[in-house]
């Protein structure tokens, strides 16, 4: 069986559109409404074209392969102040925690809301809850996070300073407060996806003598997969791309600084950078302000944060309802927009 | 007995799924408490004159910084009001000029565009919603604000202001335009999902009265669509409100209140928002004073957000009746 082979593809919905009518009847004002649209259309493709191209220019003209293995170090100089070896690293840590602790927990968050949802006023409320944390600005989640993990128990997520303050920045903790980022997006795919799958299978399951757990483990999320990994790409994307909780909670030091001398630990106790706030520092905004090294870790972090948007049209691909703006849409709010008739 | 401990097993699972529910609804129960706690003694020393003008923010900022009030005032003296003004500017501009081109390209996505057009503009639009803020940000201060300083601020403008701000291209129309971009795909995608799904008999109905298709659009499928066009509009707000990063880097990272009556002066003048101030500030965030002063902003910026989802949600009552959901 194919992978979702329980949810029959939905054919993509069949827009009649009226035959090509002239427009050369109309009134001007109807006329003039007609090729603002076609310039509204042309305009934002060289919009995306230009950021592409610029990207690219600027991107390729001062990349080199040295930048991928070299660590970043204090110099005034662009030639000597090493590469991106740190950001990349720091990248992945931080993606890695956050969609280890985002994936599961946004999917079990959405089978309760969908499948269970009892009192109905707690489901609402959580509902609401995700709305909030899909609503609120990431900044005033990172400052949230720094005030939460400078509490002394959660002191061994970070590094403690001499005088017994928690310092409260590190990898563990961007990390755990990106997972909250990702949430409402694979809340959202999860939900929309259950929704799809028609009521006969689950009825079908049951009359087997399934319970309702061992129906969702072996019947409804083996069936609505990609959906869910189209979520959790769609979440990994968020992360990457976010610079605000990084360059509170994680303390940017321009190499990874572990703490104490358990390796894996230490690491994670530590601090760093990620991509983005390495180009942030590298920016004119920024400490460093090294521009080419700023336009090339840009370019590396859009052609990753590309490659996973394709990967999610992948997943979705054409058995999507809705078009191929959906994932996007879903992205955007976790409720699903609809007309009930 | 199967049934039986499927029964238990099913038991077990709503609870612990449950549990995981109540957590998250504690988290952000806990995060909201926790944010107003903390802005409270910067509310309470300031009243409410927090929110009005006066004096220079970052002199404030940074008396609090180094613990050394400002002459005649508390250290916690504070006033936000260029911030906030400079939120409602870039907000506002970026939001309105979205709002337009977004419910062009979604008309022109859903019912204007050949197939090929329409394959090439939905990946494009996707592009546009999937590149990070942080490049954004590069761009507008790399790319847009030189060309700005070039091309538009002539010298005679620059010296007209010189004595209070200096004018150098990233400025309030930089931070709109960067802006608009980044809150537009989400507008449009809302939007044409809204316009895809309107019943195609309403439409049928008005091109057989011989309604050509512009006005059908105009008033049928807009006119529809209108609470998903809020509730896009209410989400781009939303998202351009909290929007961090990419203002840090771009609008002029000066607390200056761009004033109105500067005439075209003041598209060129620097703003610096709320969310912006916060990512420049963070550093401070162990200075008592100042951590206060930086959760009163985010305080504001959630009540903002709390408020603009209710908007969302009053505007769309109303359409209830008649059957639509948005």
């Amino acid at each position: 069986m194919e992978a979702g082979g329980l949810v029959p593809a939905p054919a993509r919905p069949i827009v009649v559109r009226p035959r090509r009518q002239s427009s050369a009847s109309w009134p001007l004002i109807d006329r003039i409404g007609y090729w603002l649209c076609w310039a509204t259309g042309i305009a934002l493709c060289l919009i995306a074209l230009a950021i592409v191209v610029f990207m690219f220019v600027k991107g390729i003209a001062y990349l080199r392969p040295a930048l991928f293995v070299k660590s970043p170090a204090p110099s005034l100089q662009q030639s000597q102040s090493g590469g991106f070896l740190d950001p990349i690293v720091g990248t992945l840590i931080i993606t890695a925690i956050g969609t280890v602790i985002a994936a599961p927990a946004g999917v079990a968050l959405a089978v309760w809301i969908s499948e269970y949802g009892r009192p109905v006023s707690l489901a609402r409320a959580v509902e609401s809850a995700i709305d909030v944390i899909a609503g609120v600005p990431s900044v005033v989640l990172a400052i949230f996070g720094l005030l939460v993990f400078s509490e002394s128990f959660l002191g061994f997520l970070s590094q403690n300073a001499v005088n017994g303050s928690v310092y409260g920045r590190s990898f563990f903790a961007a990390g755990i407060v990106m997972a909250i980022l990702a949430l409402p997006l694979i809340v959202g795919s999860t939900r929309e996806a259950l929704a799809q799958v028609p009521d006969r299978v689950r009825e079908a399951s049951y009359a087997l003598g399934k319970s309702r757990a061992s129906t969702i483990r072996w019947v409804l999320l083996p069936s609505i997969r990609p959906q869910i990994a189209s979520g959790i790409a769609l979440g990994m994307g968020r992360i990457i791309g976010d610079t605000a909780i990084i360059t509170i909670l994680l303390g940017v030091t321009l190499t990874t600084e572990g703490v104490g001398s358990v390796p894996l630990i230490g690491t994670l106790r530590g601090t760093g950078s990620t991509l983005t706030s390495y180009v942030y520092n590298n920016s004119p905004a920024g400490e460093g302000n090294a521009p080419q090294k700023a336009y090339a870790a840009a370019f590396v972090l859009l052609m990753v944060v590309l490659a996973l948007n394709a990967l999610v049209t992948r997943l979705t691909g054409g058995r999507e309802r809705g078009g191929r703006l959906s994932a996007l849409r879903r992205a955007l709010t976790s409720r699903r927009p609809q007309w009930t008739r | 007995m199967p049934r039986r401990s499927g029964r238990r097993e099913d038991q077990r699972t709503e609870r612990m799924l449950g549990a995981l529910a109540i957590a998250v609804l504690v988290l952000i129960g806990a995060m909201i408490v926790t944010v107003f706690v903390n802005a409270w003694p910067s509310f309470s020393s300031n009243g409410l004159s927090w929110f009005g003008p006066g004096g220079n923010v970052d002199t404030q900022l940074r008396a609090m910084q180094e613990s050394t009030p400002l002459p005649g005032h508390d250290i916690s003296y504070f006033r936000a009001w260029p911030l906030i003004w400079g939120t409602l500017l870039t907000t506002v501009f970026a939001v309105v000029l979205a709002l337009v081109v977004s419910i062009l390209a979604a008309v022109f996505l859903t019912e204007f565009a050949p197939a090929p057009v329409r394959r090439t503009l939905e990946p494009v639009i996707r592009l546009l919603a999937g590149v990070p803020s942080v490049v954004y940000g590069l761009i507008g201060i790399l790319a847009l604000a030189p060309l700005i300083n070039q091309h538009l601020i002539s010298n005679g403008r620059k010296q007209s202001v010189a004595y209070v701000v200096q004018l150098n291209g990233a400025d309030l129309t930089t931070a709109t335009v960067i802006l608009a971009v980044m809150i537009t795909p989400i507008m449009v995608a809302l939007i044409a999902g809204a316009l895809e799904s309107v019943p195609l008999p309403w439409r049928e109905g008005s091109v057989a009265l011989g309604v050509n298709r512009w006005r059908t659009i105009v008033r049928v499928s807009l006119r529809t669509a209108r609470p998903a066009i809020v509730a896009a509009t209410v989400l781009a707000t939303a998202r351009a409100l909290g929007e961090a990063i990419m203002l840090a880097m771009v609008s002029g990272g000066r607390g200056f209140a761009a004033n109105p009556l500067d005439g075209l002066t003041f598209l060129f003048e620097p703003v610096r928002p709320l969310a912006a101030t916060i990512v420049q500030q963070s550093e401070g965030l162990t200075i008592a004073p100042l951590a206060h002063t930086i959760y009163a902003m985010a305080a504001v910026l959630l009540v903002s957000a709390a408020l603009l989802s209710f908007a969302g949600w009053a505007a769309k009552q109303p359409l209830k009746q008649y059957g639509i959901r948005a």
